[in-house]
């Protein structure tokens, strides 16, 4: 034991270890009416580490090249030793990562976390969501099915529908005239190596962020406003233990879903895993019916819903690029007095509730084919998902709210 | 000692390494950004191809690659071909005022003979492959159908001469590639200059 304090002494001489272990864990301190909503920022921790980890070893059998990419992805399914359990803890984990990170962005809005002095935090998760999206999307192409070869084509070309330089920037991001072998190799590369450093790299910023301005709470109130003699907030409790055991919690729980969806419907009826995509790509001949993952198609139903404009699709594809950062100003766009939904009139709730209904509205009828009909109802809906950002300033000034208590309500 | 500096000789120090630092930077990103560029394996991959289309039965469709592409041949019957004068009004460019096509198509049938139509397969939305509908008003299509293709990821129709209606999201016709006749049952596909070759 001693010689243990000793050695510990030794490393705290050369590096900041204690300071850094008080600072981030044993005395940073968090609010003590966290809810269950709260679980989600560990969870998304907890499966980027899954993902990388079951990414290293799929890379260990996988095969880059168009002639051979497919095969060894059926060589990881059957031939390696729990190949198939690898692959489908990955591809449940792309899955999972978006339930996750979009319950964590709900909780954000419903407790206000985007607002002062919370705003660049904000900014950081944004960021960390645009790149999981580039992240997923590239590893999509990776098994080379129908579903990846046809789904880059439609959203490659999407770049090609910008003015002037279209053409040249699919290209370039193709480096072949076509989706081809040059287009999964540098997929790959993006994939396995360059977008996982620049996650791994904005979550420790985010989490940095998190610890200069602390945590938000569903109550929507700054704990470090009254604090006791020794300058710790009174509403607060240390992140080690308590925190982190209730996190422990929120991983069994978890990991119990995680796993039996692995295990009994790794495919989860086609929306984890399409069914096309266990056809080989064939550039010669589109599937009946595309369709991208779930977690892209709010966004493809707005594409779809905005018809062409001076002979062009630019401006759906914009109008979806748009929704996709839309949240980004958030902070700026709330003027509502008080931030937790605990405290927020009528107006406020009603729309949040019609974004709620109009985000998986539209995720639906991304699935679904472009009838008349579901255009029209993605063109409400997209109206709707707008309207919540562009009316905000408006309604969350006029909005009726209660008082905000002066200590956090905990029962 | 910092009563004497310089400022304004210090300032001009670190714009010029600045400057010197941001030219050293374009240049080093400059082999990175061209290797993105297509390689010239990939440039070489467009040679012209040669299709035998004397086993393509009237209102029937072969498809082969070339650029990596789809490239449909359809030997249209009489009656299809019929039909490609009496729509111009459903149609956003029935002239093929649009490029889309090499001079020598530039006729309603957008091709050199009448009943042989060649054309690249790929949607001009988004890229998709359309799927070949000859038949006249099928049931999922509507009766005013005539045959042509239909575009399964967004839903742009397009006639037998692959002249895109109205209404759909495609914004032009599809691409008629350059091609000639090799003999009256071989297509070089992908050149249109070296007559007679063989």
């Amino acid at each position: 034991m001693k010689y243990l304090k000793n050695l510990l002494g030794w490393v705290d001489d050369r590096f900041p270890l204690i300071e850094t272990w008080e600072f981030h864990l044993s005395k940073y301190y968090a609010p003590k009416n966290f809810n269950f909503w709260y679980f989600f920022g560990s969870l998304a921790l907890l499966v980027l580490v899954i993902q990388i980890v079951s990414g290293i070893f799929l890379t260990m059998s996988y095969k880059p090249d168009a002639l051979i990419a497919f095969a060894s992805v059926e060589y990881i399914m059957r031939d390696v030793q729990s190949g198939w359990l690898i692959r489908y803890i990955h591809s449940t984990g792309a899955s999972m990562f978006f339930i996750v990170v979009y319950l964590h962005m709900f909780r954000g809005m419903i407790y206000g976390s985007y607002r002062k002095p919370r705003e660049l935090l904000w900014i950081i998760g944004v960021v960390i969501y645009l790149a999981l999206m580039a992240e997923a999307f590239m590893g999509y192409l990776l098994p080379w099915g129908q579903m990846s070869f046809w789904g880059a084509q439609v959203i490659v070309n999407l770049f090609s529908s910008v003015p002037f330089v279209g053409n040249e920037l699919s290209v370039l991001i193709r480096g072949d005239f076509v989706i081809s072998d040059a287009t999964l190799n540098r997929f790959f590369a993006l994939h396995v190596i360059a977008i996982p450093l620049l996650l791994v790299g904005i979550v420790f910023v985010h989490l940095v962020a998190l610890h200069k301005v602390g945590s938000n709470n569903p109550d929507g109130i700054e704990i470090k406003k009254k604090k006791d003699a020794n300058g710790i907030p009174l509403d607060g409790i240390p992140f080690f233990p308590y925190i982190v055991v209730k996190d422990i919690v929120a991983v069994v729980l978890f990991l119990i879903v995680f796993c039996a969806i692995v295990f009994f419907a790794p495919d989860m009826g086609g929306y984890f895993l399409e069914a096309n995509n266990f056809v080989p790509a064939n550039p010669m001949k589109t599937p009946e019916h595309i369709a991208p993952v779930w977690y892209f198609t709010p966004y493809y139903a707005i594409l779809r819903a905005v018809p062409p404009m001076f002979g062009s699709q630019f401006p759906g594809v914009i109008a979806m690029g748009v929704a996709a950062v839309a949240v980004l100003f958030l902070p700026w766009l709330d003027r509502g007095p008080v931030k937790s939904i605990r405290y927020r009139g009528p107006i406020f709730k009603g729309f949040l509730a019609a974004f709620v209904v109009s985000f998986i509205g539209l995720g639906y009828l991304g699935l679904m084919p472009a009838t008349p009909t579901y255009t029209v109802i993605s063109q409400v809906l997209s109206v709707v998902y707008f309207a919540f950002f562009i009316l905000m300033p408006w309604y969350t000034k006029i909005d009726k709210c209660k008082p905000e208590p002066d200590r956090l309500t905990f029962k | 000692m910092t009563d004497n500096v310089d400022r304004s000789k210090r300032r001009l120090i670190l714009a010029a390494t600045t400057a010197a630092g941001g030219v050293a930077a374009a240049g080093v990103a400059t082999p990175f950004v061209l290797s993105f560029m297509p390689s010239e394996r990939a440039k070489a991959a467009g040679a012209p191809v040669e299709v035998d289309i004397s086993a393509i039965e009237p209102g029937t469709m072969k498809v082969v690659e070339w650029q990596g592409k789809p490239v449909w041949i359809v030997r249209r019957t009489q009656e299809m071909i019929d039909l490609l004068s009496k729509h111009d009004g459903d149609l956003t460019d029935p002239a093929g005022n649009v490029p889309q096509q090499p001079d020598y198509c530039n006729n309603p049938n957008r091709s050199i003979k009448p009943e042989i139509f060649v054309v690249i397969g790929i949607c001009t939305h988004l890229g998709c492959s359309p799927s070949y509908r000859p038949e006249v008003a099928p049931a999922d299509l509507g009766a005013d159908w005539g045959g042509g293709w239909f575009c399964p990821c967004h839903g742009s129709r397009f006639d037998l001469s692959a002249r895109v209606y109205k209404g759909s999201p495609a914004p032009t016709n599809l691409i008629v590639p350059p091609h000639q006749y090799l003999s009256d049952t071989t297509l070089l596909i992908g050149d249109d200059k070296q007559k007679g070759a063989a």
